[in-house]
């Protein structure tokens, strides 16, 4: 039966009604949806993981003035936690954190008529979990995606090693495991999988730490509190407090990949 | 109708069809007995009542599908507790759950897997609890 003048203007009346009273839509739908997930009832083996950190939009701000020269506590943490192999040479080179010079990682921020101290800078560089990133596009088997969180997550049973993601990626941020780096991990965590031949990797934010509520290993390793992590769309959280009060820089954010690691001198 | 060559040509499909159908009459009678799976672990020794999350046949046939599940469940939806058919929750890890039980890998997974021969990739990341160097 085709639809009747009346019922047509009907549903046209109830759907502009629908678009004037957003907010309203708004609460009905986080209503439906299921809020913070509490551990109440789960068995101790399950409960005393802690609850999840959870947020809208997980970012990092790094405090790049405040890092000593030299200093690699955040890479040597990151890298033990999740069993980051060390190949020992360049070519097979496999990070989730490095550390760059300022005026590499600032080409166009930085001249050298900069003070040195400025120049000479040691910056830690991570993944920056873009909020349009180019990985995630060319992923032929999206076994790299954006999570509703912002995290740019690996799912490595399905990389299939085609590298898109390191020719797609304006960061550097992503290794290939040429060889098998079960050998050349100096020592392995049992709590966090290796990676095999053949597959891509880099920085996960912690995620499987963030979901025991715990934060992020590079950020409870820096002894300086170089690292604030938390969540972006909270106007009540340290990233946003310390983006509101001082000048900061994201790396190469003219491509329009929005990244979400900050830098403040 | 003549057949050139026909000697070389016979002999030729006898030889074809006895080594084509070698594996059939060569293991014909000799049955390979199903692996013996050990469960006698010390964590299911512990365990009051000897159970798996699922019922045993369940786990059986459907482990790999279960597991397949568990993988994009923590990995894609970030969901990380599976509810069982009788409502306990468990936390998804193979190494971490599945292995805390059935920490004996050569003589639980592999003696089937190596009997069916299936070659699931689990280990080439996944840390197999023992191992660890």
């Amino acid at each position: 039966m085709a639809p009747t003048r009346r019922k047509f203007l009907q549903i046209a009346g109830i759907a502009a009604a629908g678009l004037v009273f957003p907010p309203l839509a708004k609460v009905l739908d986080s209503a439906q949806r299921p809020g913070t997930p509490t551990t109440a009832g789960l068995p101790p083996s399950v409960a005393n993981t802690g609850s999840p950190l959870m947020a809208k939009r997980w970012a990092m701000v790094a405090i790049a003035g405040k890092c000593p020269s030299g200093c690699k506590d955040c890479i040597d943490a990151c890298h033990r936690t999740h069993n980051v192999p060390d190949f020992g040479n360049k070519k097979d080179d496999v990070h989730w954190i490095g550390a760059e010079k300022m005026t590499h990682v600032f080409p166009a921020e930085t001249h050298p008529r900069m003070p040195e101290s400025i120049r000479d800078l040691s910056v830690p560089v991570f993944c920056n979990h873009c909020e349009n990133p180019p990985c995630v596009r060319v992923c032929p088997t999206q076994a790299t995606f954006k999570r509703a969180d912002g995290i740019v997550m690996m799912d490595y049973h399905r990389c299939i090693g085609c590298r898109f993601c390191m020719a797609a990626c304006p960061y550097g941020s992503r290794s290939m495991n040429y060889r098998d780096p079960r050998p050349f991990i100096p020592k392995t965590d049992p709590a966090f999988p290796t990676r095999t031949k053949g597959v891509v990797e880099k920085c996960n934010f912690c995620e499987e730490r963030l979901a025991q509520g715990i934060l992020p290993a590079c950020v409870t390793a820096c002894k300086e509190k170089a690292l604030v992590f938390g969540d972006l769309d909270n106007p009540g959280s340290d990233v946003r407090r310390l983006l509101n009060e001082k000048y900061s820089l994201r790396r190469r954010a003219d491509l329009g990949t929005g990244p979400q690691i900050y830098y403040i001198l | 109708m003549k057949l050139y060559n026909r000697g070389i040509i016979l002999a030729g499909i006898v030889i074809f069809l006895i080594a084509a159908s070698f594996p059939f009459w060569y293991g014909k009678g000799r049955a390979v007995s199903p692996p013996d799976l050990k469960l006698d672990t010390p964590a299911i020794e512990r365990l009051q009542e000897k159970l798996c999350m699922e019922p045993a046949p369940f786990m059986r046939a459907n482990h790999m599908r279960l597991l397949n599940d568990w993988r994009d469940s923590v990995v894609r939806e970030g969901k990380r507790t599976y509810t069982a058919a009788d409502g306990k929750i468990y936390e998804i890890s193979l190494t971490g759950t599945c292995l805390k039980c059935h920490s004996n890998k050569d003589q639980f997974c592999d003696r089937c897997h190596d009997y069916a021969g299936a070659k699931p990739a689990c280990w080439n990341c996944h840390i197999i609890p023992g191992e660890v160097r």
